[in-house]
């Protein structure tokens, strides 16, 4: 079996450096069989976070030759083989240790989505085609891959006033859900910053899971906002009927 | 109490953050405790969001007869009998309340025609039974759970690693933990602890498990003095991937076969014929499992050694819209468009039927203030588990054990944690530090992970589990001589000396109840036992510890109620 380079970052909140490490490369291989590799012949201590290594749970994310990926998912072969394979920490989490970073500050903006609230005297039946796009949203598996290339918070780092890409197809879910009984306009426009988006669609590009991020959750986000906030007919509309 | 330990209170702690964990937890809350939720990964990834095919659950949906009563009974055909019966009777009876509940609480699945909650055949099933989401069930549900349990406010406390349960007495106070992250020890004081961490599959090396699946909470409640449940049904799942070898095990749901997939041999023989030609595909999975590792061992396998599955005689968008995950998961990591041709598939370790043994109402283990749900406790599902009976169990179980927590937690008043406990717990962890010898936690892990592939798998015998308890001893010696380097940061070898000895335990108690129970039911199969023994069908093995040794007894099962016997009497001995 042919042998691979992988540089790997190692290091912590107070810096590091990529080391390099010598892995055989058998029919198949994803990145991740390769960090395991190397955990158990070469660096027992290299953190990685993995767990159902199938796809499903999104804990396994990287950044691989410049490419935000989830490492259970990145074949070997899909790599150039003739030079060293880079792997590092998502950029835009700080690093808590080698490939592990902290994604806490995405459970803290989820904390700030009202959750589902049905309607009164729903009867509970809904129509497949009424739901078909709620479900696309709900494939979320959270590998945060999404905020990682977001360049309002990769470059801006406005993760104060943004809520990024991962939480607009969350309140999208919510607020096309059929059933649903709230709003959360509001709070797209003033506590998750949507307005900040600019439609550059790299989140769209990355997702694992291949939900049309931009076209089917922010863009029609954008217009409930538009909508609610900005125009005037409907604001007229909204006078005479006393909204 | 000993100051130097971060330490937080609850009324009820619940260690496992999966489909039954976040289950408690919502009920726990909705009764008003403080609820404090402990697990070793970060929220929604437990193993639960694996989960494919669907909760089985007799809402009669598509199929008008369905009714409890079925469901009752293909639990109990399913799992060969041995099952507590009152846990079966609670789980087909209250299955479908659950399901309404998770959609009341924003999940949404695949409908029916007229708008209702879609069903799907699976396997051992009489009807179609399964409310699923494509191929991604699991996903929704802890989803929905997840976002209902923060939407309630409970605290969880994510990448933190329980390693022993802290008593008061004979009465469980709280839990021994570290953070991941900065390898600090952390203390919990609790007056009632829910136990909800899973299976035991990382024991063996072909699995469709995940990182956690390590035998901890069996280990836990075994040390704290509970006793653990027939302990030797170990459930192979019949399709598991076959190739390419990294991803050997991984899981391809029955929802194919659900969904009209079929099995061949390399001849092109429709070979469930042979083994259960009533149900064929369908058939229960030790019956599937088996009879695709006897079609490989004589020499009627594929080329990778497994068995051909093809759902492409159905539309491609079709396959695509109720398998998508199948379709990626083939597309990406085997080169195979499932849509076009067949998939290879072998049998893969999934699921553990035994664990600790619980209460059917209440879900309270041998230890006052303990309680289990989910797959890290046993009962329900005897010899046995039928596909979607999991996903089912872990939210009937895990409501009856947030429940029975509280109920508990009420009669309490704060329990004391003798300080002699937590540095005897502090001590362990730090061992390996100290020690300076060649013994590798990822050696020993594969060493282990081979005995119990090739000794204690599908097929087993007395000899081969004789040689098993010997390999599995010097590995007991190993352990002890485990040592690490790097720093207590985010370390993985020295996580897994922890989990080692988690699975060390659960594998010696698997083996010493295969070993003692002679005769061949649901996924325990004897070479030398091949048959159903009338007097075993009557009897639990039980596991617990008398000083420092294992010990196993066996105990007479509970008397069915006699309507429930006027249940299955007319069914009895079908499809063995």
């Amino acid at each position: 079996m042919p042998d691979v380079t992988l540089k790997i970052f190692r290091g912590d909140r107070e810096g590091g450096q990529t080391a390099d490490y010598q892995v055989p490369v058998a029919p198949g291989m994803v990145v991740l069989d390769a960090l395991h590799h190397v955990q158990k012949h070469q660096a027992p201590d290299l953190a990685v976070r993995w767990n159902c290594k199938a796809g499903k749970c999104g804990s396994c994310s990287a950044e691989v030759n410049g490419r935000p990926r989830l490492t259970c998912k990145t074949r070997m072969d899909s790599l150039p083989q003739d030079k060293p394979i880079t792997i590092l920490p998502m950029k835009s989490f700080p690093v808590i240790k080698d490939l592990v970073t902290d994604v806490s500050w995405n459970y803290k903006v989820n904390k700030k989505i009202p959750g589902f609230t049905p309607k009164a005297g729903t009867n509970w039946r809904m129509q497949q085609e009424d739901i078909d796009r709620v479900q696309e949203f709900r494939k979320c598996i959270e590998c945060f891959l999404c905020q990682n290339v977001c360049h309002v918070l990769r470059e801006h780092d406005k993760h104060e006033q943004f809520g990024g890409p991962r939480f607009f197809v969350r309140v999208a879910g919510l607020e096309m859900h059929p059933l649903d009984g709230v709003s959360r306009v509001g709070l797209l426009k003033k506590e998750l910053g949507l307005g900040l988006c600019n439609i550059t669609k790299c989140c769209t590009e990355v997702c694992t899971e291949e939900i049309h991020i931009t076209d089917n959750a922010i863009i029609p986000l954008k217009e409930r906002v538009v909508d609610e906030y900005y125009d005037p007919v409907l604001r007229l509309v909204r006078k005479i009927r006393g909204g | 109490m000993n100051s130097k330990y971060e330490t937080h209170e609850h009324d009820v702690l619940i260690i496992g953050a999966g489909g039954a964990g976040l289950r408690a937890a919502i009920e726990a809350l909705s009764q008003g405790a403080n609820v404090g939720v402990v697990c070793k990964s970060l929220l929604g990834k437990a193993h639960t969001v694996m989960a494919e095919g669907g909760i089985a659950a007799a809402m009669a949906n598509v199929d008008a007869a369905d009714d409890w009563r079925t469901h009752f009974r293909d639990t109990m055909r399913g799992g060969k009998f041995l099952n507590n019966w009152r846990m079966a009777q609670l789980h087909a009876q209250e299955a479908p309340d659950r399901v309404r509940e998770l959609e009341q609480w924003g999940a949404l699945f695949d409908r029916t025609e007229d708008g209702r909650i879609l069903q799907r055949a699976f396997g051992g099933h009489s009807f179609k039974r399964l409310c699923h989401v494509g191929d991604r069930t699991g996903l929704e549900m802890i989803r929905t759970l997840q976002d209902r349990g923060v939407q309630m406010g409970f605290d969880v406390y994510m990448e933190c690693t329980t390693t022993r349960l802290l008593m008061d007495g004979g009465r469980v106070a709280g839990a021994f933990a570290y953070w991941r992250e900065n390898g600090r020890f952390v203390v919990f004081k609790a007056k009632a602890v829910v136990l909800a961490t899973g299976g035991i599959g990382k024991a063996w090396p072909i699995t469709s498990n995940s990182w956690e699946y390590t035998g901890d909470g069996m280990a836990l409640a075994y040390e704290a003095g509970a006793e653990l449940l027939d302990m030797e049904f170990v459930q192979f799942h019949p399709t598991g991937m076959v190739w390419p070898p990294g991803v050997q095990g991984l899981l391809v749901t029955e929802a194919v076969r659900g969904e009209g997939g079929i099995l061949t041999n390399k001849n092109g023989e429709r070979f469930m014929e042979k083994y259960d030609p009533k149900r064929m595909e369908l058939s229960t999975r030790d019956v599937v499992a088996r009879a695709i590792y006897t079609e490989v061992r004589e020499g009627r396998g594929t080329e990778h050694g497994g068995a051909f599955l093809d759902i492409s005689h159905k539309p491609a968008e079709y396959v695509k819209r109720k398998l998508p995950s199948m379709y990626h998961q083939f597309r990406e990591l085997a080169d195979v468009d499932i849509t076009a041709g067949p998939m290879e598939v072998g049998p893969t370790c999934h699921y553990m039927m035994g664990g600790v043994r619980v209460d059917a109402e209440t879900a309270a283990t041998s230890i006052a203030g303990l309680f289990a749900a989910g797959e890290v406790a046993a009962g329900l599902h005897g010899a046995n588990r039928l596909g979607g009976n999991s996903l089912s169990d872990l939210l009937v179980f895990g409501r009856r054990a947030g429940l029975g927590a509280v109920e508990f937690a009420k009669q309490q008043a704060v329990p004391a944690v003798d300080s002699t406990q937590i540095e005897e717990a502090e001590r362990a962890m730090l061992a390996p530090f100290e020690r300076n010898t060649d013994e590798n936690p990822y050696s020993v892990h594969s060493d282990l992970q081979q005995i119990m592939q090739i000794l204690v798998g599908i097929y087993r015998t007395e000899e081969d589990m004789n040689s098993a308890m010997e390999g599995l001893a010097r590995l007991k010696e190993r352990v002890q001589r485990l040592s690490i380097n790097g720093s207590r940061m985010f370390n993985p070898g020295w996580h897994l000396c922890a989990d080692l000895k988690s699975m060390l335990t659960v594998s010696e108690a698997v083996t010493r109840s295969a070993l003692a129970r002679k005769e061949s039911r649901g996924a325990h199969s004897r070479i030398d036992y091949p048959n159903l023994n009338a007097a075993w069908g009557k009897q639990n093995n039980i596991i617990s510890l008398h000083g420092d040794q294992m010990n196993l007894e066996q105990r007479p099962t509970r008397e069915l109620l006699a309507d429930l016997q006027a249940l299955l009497a007319d069914e009895k001995g079908a499809g063995a």
